[in-house]
């Protein structure tokens, strides 16, 4: 019993760290446009996909993960710019018709990635080794280390990025007041697409991260899309914070869950949650109440 | 005398028969078209795979019809809407092949359990602002559909379960001519009720939320509760589709309460136009039959979709509908 327990917790913390990352993603790109990006899960499959076709190209992990995560954020600033963009001429559009867009733009990358590469199951080789680890009663996989490793690096350089670069700076200003921040100089559209080129890079490296443990295909990015969004709603949407509280919560819940209640139900547990947290804390654990101006 | 009093008589009815189809005759001009394009439709249609692919038009309509007033009217997005969608079916079914229910007692039970249910769902999220019914729809549409897939004692699991047919008279509705009949009854009606309920106060409302929310809450209007109320509504359509669909089908699978099922709901709404009933008819049409041609492309459907999705936006912002109406109204 001891021994399953920290068990879960470890496969929890793993698949929380992925959540997490996707989450931030959300919410970089909700604090630019205020809009949900349901294309923030198609990153992750890209990241994945790619880095698997390059390694089975026969390029070493070492250039094939750098290599897949750019090719994901090339990908993320197209988004902005061929059809997010175009659709808000005056730089304002509909909230409805940004989510339906990266609906749109969801289901085109899903499409082509199963036109381009196939339908089948990839596995990523692990970055180093597949030997179990013994911690304590549990055994740890060195790429969940890895997972957890990368995760916290991408977090922090983040932070740094945010808080102690100007360009950081701008995209915090954008977020807190985009008509002031134009008048200050900063370009929005450079940081709309900033931010998704971020959002992409977050996305992709959670792909490639997590690919060699829970593999990927065509479609990972549907559900692992969606429980990042309940990650970012769980922490408070917008907040870098919470979407990292959020998204180790949610993967820690569901892999309790799964162990102790029932695997079938695994997928479900996640939207369990977020339902209870929006009917009785709808501001997010973070719970920061913000009044809308008029 | 009498000669002049039968003129007068001739000549008011007349006169106020012309004013009032003056009035009225925008909405009814298109039911009355709607009506006879659904009466004249079974002469084109040479078999009974046409028939069935008009009968999916007209329940997908339906669906779309209700969508319609929540995304286009109350301004507020639904993914989940598949989920009330298979509940409709899957409730009848249930009540009438496990419990025992005659099928007109079971449909309309589901139809008013899922409209409870919404109720729910709606009330905690809807007073909120943001995407918080887009979160919780999503959310209940991904616990139905697992659910529907693991209880496999209750509802066959992934593999889907029978449905018991339509009873009535002590005869069972069968073969796709009747079932033509019964949806495109169905249809016209959710027409019909979504064209009045927009021309009532609560479209009236709803027009006045989408323009300026605190205005119209200035005004009095109280929009948490009549967003709620267009949610039901909308629910309570879907429904109603849902579980004509199972009896007509015979079968119903979990793959009906799918998240990419709820997204091709929302497809067709925006594809033939936001806030236009005619649009909803028009999209949910265009986006069921399409594919039925496109079977060639299988591999590429899902890029197709998404790429009408995004051309739809960006190019028709108001979709196909409204534009084509202002393009012909532009001398």
């Amino acid at each position: 019993m001891g021994g399953s327990w920290l068990q879960y917790v470890a496969g929890g913390l793993t698949v929380g760290a992925i959540y997490a990352l996707v989450a931030l993603g959300f919410s970089i790109v909700y604090n630019a446009s205020h809009a949900i990006n349901f294309a923030q899960g198609e990153f992750v499959m890209i990241g994945g996909m790619g880095a698997v076709s390059l390694v089975g190209l026969g390029l070493p992990l070492w250039a094939a993960v750098p290599l897949a995560i750019f090719g994901a954020v090339i990908v993320g600033v197209l988004v902005q710019r061929l059809a997010l963009e175009p659709a808000q001429p005056g730089g304002k559009a509909d909230v409805v018709t940004l989510i339906i867009i990266t609906i749109g733009v969801a289901l085109f990358l899903r499409g082509l990635a199963q036109v381009l590469w196939d339908k089948r199951i990839h596995a990523l080789p692990a970055f180093s080794g597949a030997e179990p680890i013994a911690l304590g009663s549990a055994t740890v996989l060195p790429q969940s280390l890895w997972v957890l490793a990368g995760s916290a690096f991408a977090v922090l350089a983040l932070g740094w990025f945010f808080n102690r670069t100007l360009y950081g700076k701008a995209m915090r200003a954008t977020a807190m007041n985009p008509l002031a921040a134009r008048l200050m100089g900063i370009s929005t559209r450079g940081v709309m697409r900033a931010s998704f080129a971020l959002a992409a890079a977050l996305g992709a490296l959670g792909g490639v991260l997590s690919a060699p443990i829970t593999f990927t295909s065509h479609e990972i990015g549907v559900m692992l899309g969606l429980k990042g969004f309940a990650a970012a709603m769980l922490g408070g949407l917008g907040s870098f914070g919470g979407a990292v509280a959020g998204g180790l919560l949610l993967g820690l819940i569901e892999g309790l869950g799964a162990g102790f209640l029932s695997s079938a139900y695994k997928d479900a547990i996640a939207f369990v949650v977020i339902l209870a947290v929006l009917f009785f804390m709808p501001g997010g654990l973070a719970g920061a109440r913000r009044s809308d101006r008029v | 005398m009498p000669a002049a009093v039968t003129v007068s008589e001739r000549a008011i009815p007349v006169a106020s028969a012309r004013r009032v189809a003056a009035r009225v005759a925008p909405r009814w001009r298109g039911l009355a078209l709607l009506a006879g394009l659904l009466a004249l439709l079974p002469l084109a249609l040479p078999n009974n795979y046409f028939f069935e692919i008009a009968i999916l038009v007209a329940l997908n309509a339906m669906v779309c019809v209700g969508l319609n007033l929540l995304i286009g009217y109350a301004g507020q997005i639904s993914l989940g809407h598949a989920a009330f969608y298979a509940l409709g079916g899957y409730g009848s079914a249930l009540a009438a092949a496990r419990w025992g229910w005659p099928v007109w007692a079971s449909m309309p039970l589901a139809v008013l359990a899922v409209g409870a249910l919404a109720w729910l769902v709606g009330r905690p999220t809807l007073r909120l602002k943001g995407h918080y019914l887009a979160m919780a729809t999503l959310g209940l549409g991904v616990i139905v559909s697992i659910v529907l897939a693991n209880e496999d004692q209750l509802t066959g699991g992934p593999d889907g379960m029978t449905v018991p047919p339509l009873r009535l008279f002590g005869r069972a509705l069968q073969g796709e001519p009747v079932w033509y009949a019964i949806v495109a009854v169905a249809l016209w009606l959710s027409v019909w009720l979504a064209l009045n309920l927009i021309d009532s106060p609560v479209g009236r409302a709803l027009r006045a939320l989408h323009g300026s929310e605190v205005a119209a809450e200035t005004a009095g209007i109280d929009s948490a509760r009549w967003k709620l109320r267009v949610f039901v509504i909308s629910a309570l359509f879907a429904a109603s589709a849902g579980a004509l669909t199972a009896h007509f089908a015979g079968f119903i699978t979990p793959a009906k309460a799918s998240f990419l099922h709820s997204v091709e709901l929302v497809i067709m709404v925006v594809f033939g136009g936001m806030a236009s009933i005619w649009g909803a008819v028009i999209g949910a049409a265009l986006l069921t039959v399409l594919p039925q041609f496109l079977t060639v492309f299988k591999d590429y459907e899902t890029m197709v979709f998404g790429a009408v999705l995004i051309a739809t936006m960006v190019f028709f912002p108001r979709g196909i509908v409204p534009t084509l109406a202002r393009w012909i109204a532009r001398p």
